[in-house]
């Protein structure tokens, strides 16, 4: 049983089918990618799983709760971070600031008014903060402002803003759509590294194979709202069928 | 100090200082010269000067930090200085139950309309505080008159017997006390050709502002404050981090409410009466003009924007035509005329034209405000001082 279970999910957008009776279970310290062409459902299915959308059909659970119907910042709460296309960081705020807030959110939950305290009189929270910029090599950065980040730091910024909420599950969405071929393989370097300094289980929804296949664990390939194949990378990589879905329009 | 950074605790002494001081700072000129007009330094204007800084101050926190522009705030002055109001008709005309009590109302009033405006961002909670302030104004003008005096408004008369104090006599008209001292005591100190006036009631209104200060201060550095600006920032993440937007932004919406209800509380305070006018939409819109003059989100901003504002209301409003005339008396009769004519449409009852002038030049040129403004200036002097500093040096080499 994995940590989280995905069965028989079913969601149409008027005439259009894009999750077909989609199961999907990511095992315990995985890490576990989402492949398929476009318009395969990947951002659909993303969307389902962080409470933006409620599918027509199916259930899903995340150690041993149900997720559907619950706002994002609960689910959040449940012990799922997400990592988004572009970062989504708080952009008129320091670097600092931006991995406090996270910190602040996992002790006090989703609201506390804490109006009259410093900020600096917040050690422990401070330490935490200080520690996971140390380990995404953002320290010297942390009086910057975010939003004059160039969109590597910004990326980082923001997986360290996940990561320091030490999250159950990790959800990825095309960590590297639209980065320059050094900025991916930093990225890449940088999952690898976060994945075995931390058993955290990571589910990554990804177009570039090359990301891919060093990532994952397991691959699960959907086609038109379908899971086509699920399997480890070495098996998917000559799947006669994966092969079709991806190349079928080429050959037309 | 205070429980405050360096940088902070020198801001709330600068201001307290200010404050403490105003008598003096805000009467340059001496009596009786042609200057003197431009002299802030009276009861009544000072008074304003504090009391639309604390409104200021509060719309801050709203503003400033969460960016939801409030156009309904003069709403919460008004509920504020009617239940000051009544407190003195019902239970005594010693200030600070008045104020308490403005500070209640107005915070419960501000959860309710904070709750349904809050539903929606952007223009939409604009326009959702707005109608609210103008459905307060037209309850206060017409239907609740039986409670708010109507278009008259209320003040203390002889027929009203508040619980802890004795009746007035026919006719007198009740005034706000504290422990039995008016606010109107002043004390009078001439020196030279100066004169200078310590109003009991200004020194009131201005404790209460620094110690309204001194909260904003403490909220714009704790973790509640981060909030709100994460709330401004990038409401999306603030969800996906695990943190629900909404109580937070309710809770700055009802702070800043409770804050224009000490203002209208401490209004009442000085000055024994109220009207529903004070509730108009225009009341709220000079609130909004004040923040972002002076500077939004900032600390001293919004309290130099009420300043500005009100300095410039009561003393540009007071220049005639009589005064142009004996300004431009050197100028040959043809062009002082032209002159004045020039200048007339900007004074007077034309002071709202210069107002929206400066205005402007503020949001274009200054974006950040009058804040700005004095930032920009500092770092000028700045420069110059480590190019200066760095002179000396100029034959080592650079790092």
């Amino acid at each position: 049983m994995g940590i989280l279970e995905v069965k028989g999910i079913n969601k149409r957008f008027g005439g259009l089918q894009a999750l077909g009776n989609v199961n999907l279970s990511v095992a315990e310290n995985t890490t576990h990618a989402i492949i398929g062409p476009n318009g395969a459902g990947k951002s659909t299915l993303l969307n389902v799983l962080i409470g933006k959308l409620i599918p027509d059909s199916g259930s899903v659970m995340f150690d041993g709760q149900s997720v559907l119907g619950r706002k994002p910042h609960e689910i959040n709460q449940m012990g799922i971070s997400r990592v988004f296309q572009t970062p989504e960081i708080f952009g008129d705020l320091t670097v600092f600031e931006n991995v406090m807030i996270p910190c602040f959110a996992k002790r006090d939950g989703p609201f506390r008014m804490h109006a009259i305290e410093s900020i600096f009189a917040e050690k422990g929270i401070q330490e935490q903060a200080e520690g996971i910029l140390s380990d995404v090599n953002m320290l010297e950065k942390r009086h910057m402002t975010a939003s004059s980040l160039s969109r590597g730091d910004k990326r980082r910024l923001e997986m360290a803003m996940c990561l320091v909420q030490d999250p159950k599950l990790l959800l990825l969405d095309e960590p590297t759509a639209g980065m320059a071929r050094a900025d991916t393989q930093n990225t890449i370097a940088l999952l690898k590294e976060i994945r075995e300094k931390r058993n955290i289980t990571m589910a990554i929804i990804e177009h570039d194979m090359n990301v891919v296949f060093s990532l994952a664990e397991r691959i699960t390939v959907l086609a038109q709202g379908m899971p086509l194949v699920e399997d480890i990378p070495e098996n998917i990589k000559g799947h006669p069928k994966v092969r079709e879905a991806y190349l079928g329009e080429a050959q037309v | 100090m205070f429980g405050l950074e360096k940088k902070d605790a020198r801001l709330l002494l600068l201001v307290a200082t200010m404050a403490m001081f105003a008598p003096f700072l805000l009467n340059p000129f001496p009596e009786g010269s042609a200057m003197a007009q431009f002299n802030a330094g009276y009861p009544d204007l000072m008074q304003r000067f504090v009391i639309f800084g604390i409104l200021a101050i509060g719309f801050n926190i709203l503003f400033g930090l969460t960016g939801y522009l409030s156009f309904g705030h003069a709403a919460f002055l008004g509920v504020g200085s009617y239940a000051a109001i009544w407190s003195m008709k019902l239970v005594t005309m010693n200030i600070i139950p008045a104020i308490i009590l403005a500070v209640i109302v107005a915070g419960a009033f501000a959860l309710i309309v904070g709750y349904i405006s809050l539903r929606r961002s952007g223009i939409y909670f604009s326009i959702l505080t707005l109608a609210f302030a103008q459905m307060s104004y037209s309850l206060a003008y017409s239907v609740l008159t039986p409670i708010t005096g109507g278009e008259t408004g209320l003040q203390i008369k002889a027929h009203d017997t508040p619980l802890l104090d004795r009746a007035l006599e026919a006719g007198q008209i009740g005034r706000a006390n504290l422990f039995g001292f008016e606010m109107s005591n002043s004390v009078q100190l001439q020196l030279g050709g100066w004169e200078f006036t310590f109003n009991l009631g200004y020194y009131i209104a201005a404790i209460v502002m620094l110690g309204a200060f001194y909260l904003a201060i403490r909220i714009f550095r704790s973790p509640f404050g981060m909030m709100l600006r994460a709330v401004k920032s990038n409401q999306q993440r603030m969800n996906y981090a695990g943190l629900s937007p909404k109580p937070y932004t309710l809770a700055a919406f009802v702070i800043s409410g409770m804050y224009a209800g000490l203002a209208g509380g401490l209004m009442v305070a000085m000055d024994t009466q109220v009207g529903p006018e004070r509730m108009f939409w225009t009341a709220s819109g000079e609130i909004v003009i004040m923040v972002i003059l002076g500077g939004a989100g900032t600390l001293l901003g919004p309290v130099l924007g009420a300043g500005f504002i009100k300095y410039f209301e009561n003393i540009i409003s007071k220049i005639n035509e009589t005064i142009l005339h004996s300004w431009f008396a050197f100028l040959p009769d043809g062009l002082e005329d032209f002159v004045v004519a020039m200048v007339y449409p900007f004074i007077g009852k034309g002071w709202h034209l210069t107002l929206g002038i400066m205005f402007m030049l503020v949001v274009i040129f200054l974006p950040g405000g009058l804040v700005q403004g004095g930032q920009k200036i500092a770092g000028l002097f700045q420069r110059r001082k480590s190019a200066d500093a760095a002179k000396p040096n100029a034959t080592e080499p650079a790092e």
